[in-house]
């Protein structure tokens, strides 16, 4: 569990870091070809992603489709704008639900740490209508309101 | 509902921050609140504006003073987002770990 720290940067970002036993070649590959990439990007038990498309060059499209398997479901697009072998990830991507979300822009990269790799992403801040829809699409699910407390960013 | 934008803005400041650590632990004036701070009241009560406007805080009038206190639904809604997010990561992580077990060996992808 400290494996992972999530925090907010300025008034803009959302920091996430993790440290993968495995070295950045496989945590960049893990995060850009689809097979890989459908077997855990998957967010709350039960869901799956049938559909995992990723462009991996510039302009590319990303399209991830995720279903819970009771007629419950969402997608999301995006686009590759930067990629780095096998450093570094930029893209922007948007929820449909269905509206789309505003764009959200991730920089992911990717450090040697020991026999391992280092991950930091910094997301772009979601307003308060992407957080809505995010919730209302019963992501939720699982969460234990209490995992990370208020106290703990202040 | 508040938006997270403002209250994430209005998170971006320590001084703003303090002030919340401080009202966690109970109501509190514009005077009270001043004092640890060694800011003027004026300054004070500019953060608090902006606390008040991201809908962290509330304040009720009580005579000339009014006592701020923490928003129960401003605070809770960063909770929440922030409490899903770590969720859906770690157990997104967790799977990753094991994908990346299962690539070490291999040279190149092999279907299982």
């Amino acid at each position: 569990m400290s494996k992972m720290t999530l925090k907010t940067e300025g008034d803009r970002y959302v920091v996430v870091t993790r440290r993968f036993a495995a070295p950045p070649e496989a945590v960049y590959r893990a995060h850009t070809e689809p097979e890989l990439v459908q077997k855990w990007m998957l967010g709350p038990e039960g869901w799956t992603m049938p559909v995992c498309i990723i462009e991996a060059r510039p302009g590319g499209k990303i399209r991830y489709e995720w279903t819970n398997g009771k007629g419950g479901g969402f997608s999301l697009t995006g686009e590759c704008l930067e990629l780095e072998p096998y450093s570094r990830l930029v893209h922007v991507e948007r929820m449909h639900l269905p509206d789309p979300t505003p764009d959200n822009h991730i920089e992911t990269r990717f450090e040697p740490d020991g026999a391992g790799t280092l991950m930091t992403m910094r997301m772009t801040l979601p307003n308060a209508e992407t957080r809505a829809a995010m919730l209302a699409t019963g992501m939720e699910h699982g969460m234990e309101a209490s995992y990370v407390r208020l106290e703990g960013l202040i | 509902m508040p938006n997270l934008d403002s209250t994430f803005s209005a998170l971006s400041d320590p001084t703003r921050r303090a002030i919340l650590a401080r009202l966690a632990r109970g109501e509190a004036t514009v005077m009270e609140l001043a004092q640890p701070f060694e800011m003027t009241q004026p300054a004070i009560s500019r953060h608090l504006k902006v606390l008040e406007g991201a809908g962290l805080i509330v304040r009720r009038v009580e005579g000339t003073k009014h006592p701020c206190r923490l928003a129960k639904d401003g605070i809770e809604a960063i909770d929440e987002w922030l409490a899903m997010m770590r969720d859906a990561l770690t157990r997104n992580y967790d799977r990753l770990d094991e994908v990346l077990a299962d690539m070490k060996p291999k040279k190149r992808m092999k279907k299982r």
